[in-house]
């Protein structure tokens, strides 16, 4: 069985893009299979609730 | 001057999306600084740097958005911060939303995806890789500023499991012809590189795609990869996976000077590789102690070909030589100068380059001043002054943290492409242009008129200014390089196709000069 690596090299690329839209962009622009996550900081930004739903996830 | 600023709660954007705000507020009469960024605590050091300071400013979180300006008068100011709501509405419309807010939203989405790509800011990408790689799933990790700590865990993580971890700071990957981040548009072939820096892949595979041969894979691994820290862990995988790949018949090392242990392991390693390698340590001063158990190149030009000799039995010879024309160019350049012209200036975008070129100064026995030195005693004091001969890397921290990249936007190098303009000791501007997917569609437009203006100056002090550039590129690229290159020439620039050929002629250029000043 092919590990992940190289299943990476060798089948068809779908990627997850997480943060600058424009990767995204240019991903699909070479017919690239590819979802855009519109990402931004979890828990508010709140560090101290961040490492909490960390822990509790 | 007056200056204000506007906290939008929760509304988070990202860096290049802000980039463009910033760039439209700068364009307003009247304002003299600006700055659209979100509320972290990186970000805030920022804006208190620029005189910007309040206690709202203070209480405020990473997903809040902050735009302060700087400008002439108060009415400037209001005016500006009044307008936010249209500035942002244009460019929102202009790029369709996502409804999709987490990594694990684009999982449900993709559940058959391969690759997940970070570019979030640094203190959060390492929780979103090692997300992916609990899933399963390999990483691209465009985000610097990750800790050297998190970096190895995340690959250990990543070697236990088989997958890639391809940064942090990794700026381009070329995987079976799909460019991911900075990356150019070539054929695809049968060389194979593994490379640590971003700008260098992207030279490398230029040039082996405008020599006529093609690229199986070209992996980045992150600049950090090399050091004794991490041990090589991504370089390590990268060549397994290249050895095994049948696409693959050479395999390309490109770097920074690699750690002396990670060297050794690699060069263990490479012992048994079934496939011929060829390694590139930029900036090494001599020959890698101990010697290595394949050949090295001392340039990009020459790594492209030894690894295309591999491949097509042609005789190899070193790129980096002149034509008789491009001697009597030179000729012709020293000519024009005045007697106080003598120094040479380098204002990178890529960092490859910048190193590079030191390199080859280095190698001729001229001191060269820099940001990011080969040689820490010269270490520029501030690197917005330069000392005599000097190489910038205008994509290094202090020119890019709230800023873009200069592969995005050229501000900061029109501002130092003047500057150093009205030096009149400055006889040669060394430059490069960097296309492909992801960077501005007219670098060469943008800084036009700069140059020529800078030219203009030594011409008015009755001198003449040599620019020179380097065009990394392909003609399949978005910007399209023919045009690109044509664009350059006609505003009086010397062009090379080749960051090591663009440096050489200026490093001759300056030989030249200085047999030329002891003669007399």
């Amino acid at each position: 069985m092919q590990n992940k690596v190289d299943q990476l090299l060798h089948k068809p690329l779908v990627i997850i893009n997480l943060g600058l839209k424009r990767f995204t962009e240019s991903l699909a622009e070479q017919k690239v299979e590819v979802v855009q996550v519109d990402w931004a900081p979890p828990a508010g930004g709140d560090k101290a609730m961040e490492d909490l739903l960390d822990r509790l996830l | 001057m007056a200056s204000g600023f506007v906290i939008r709660k929760n509304q988070y954007y990202d860096s290049v999306f802000l980039m463009g705000i910033s760039k439209r507020i700068s364009d307003t009469k009247g304002v003299q600084q600006n700055a659209v960024l979100m509320g972290s605590d990186n970000n805030k050091k920022l804006l208190s740097n620029i005189g910007i300071q309040d206690t709202h400013i203070d209480a405020a979180h990473p997903n809040d958005l902050i735009v302060a300006v700087i400008a002439d008068t108060p009415q400037i100011v209001n005016d500006v911060l009044d307008k936010l709501d249209e500035y942002l509405e244009v460019d929102v419309q202009s790029s369709s939303a996502s409804s999709l807010h987490s990594f694990e939203d684009g999982l449900a989405q993709k559940p058959d995806a391969n690759l997940v790509a970070i570019s979030v800011p640094g203190e959060y990408a390492a929780r979103e890789a090692r997300k992916a790689l609990e899933s399963d799933l390999n990483v691209f990790i465009f985000s610097d500023n990750v800790s050297i700590d998190d970096e190895l865990d995340l690959k250990k993580s990543a070697v236990k499991k088989t997958l890639l971890v391809m940064g942090p700071d990794c700026g381009s990957s070329l995987i079976g012809g799909v460019g991911i981040g900075f990356a150019n548009v070539v054929r695809k072939g049968s060389i194979g590189v593994i490379s640590a820096s971003g700008s260098g892949l992207q030279e490398f595979t230029c040039q082996v795609h405008n020599s006529g041969f093609g690229i199986s894979h070209a992996i980045g691994t992150g600049s950090h990869d090399l050091s004794d820290k991490i041990g090589g862990l991504t370089t390590l995988m990268a060549l397994d996976a290249l050895e095994a790949d049948p696409q693959t018949t050479v395999i390309t090392l490109l770097s920074k000077p690699p750690g002396a242990k990670t060297i050794a392991k690699l060069s263990e390693r490479l012992k048994n590789c079934k496939k011929p390698v060829v390694g590139c340590f930029l900036g090494i001063k001599n020959e890698i102690e101990g010697g290595t158990s394949f050949p090295c190149a001392r340039l990009i030009d020459d790594a492209v070909q030894l690894s295309i000799r591999q491949i097509d039995d042609k005789s190899f010879s070193s790129q980096v030589q002149f034509t008789v024309q491009e001697l009597e160019l030179m000729s012709r350049q020293m000519a024009s100068w005045s007697t106080q012209q003598k120094y040479m200036r380098g204002l990178f975008a890529g960092g490859t380059f910048c190193y590079q070129s030191q390199q080859i100064f280095q190698d001729a026995g001229i001191p060269v001043y820099s940001n990011v030195p080969l040689d820490p005693k010269y270490k520029l004091a501030d690197p917005d002054r330069s000392i005599e001969h000097t190489i910038v890397d205008m994509g290094d921290d202090q020119y890019t943290v709230g800023r873009p990249h200069p592969m995005i936007d050229s501000t900061m190098r029109k501002q130092r492409i003047l500057a150093e303009g009205h030096d009149s000791q400055v006889a040669i501007l060394l430059l490069d242009f960097i296309l492909g997917y992801n960077a501005s569609m007219d670098p060469v437009g943008e800084l036009i008129e700069p140059i020529t203006e800078a030219k203009l100056l030594a011409q008015k002090r009755g001198g003449a200014l040599t620019v020179v550039a380097s065009m990394c590129g392909t003609d399949d690229d978005p910007q399209d390089l023919s045009l690109q290159t044509r664009m350059v020439k006609e505003s009086g620039v010397i062009v090379f196709p080749s960051n090591a050929k663009a440096a050489r002629f200026c490093c001759d250029l300056i030989k030249r000069r200085l047999e030329g000043s002891h003669a007399k």
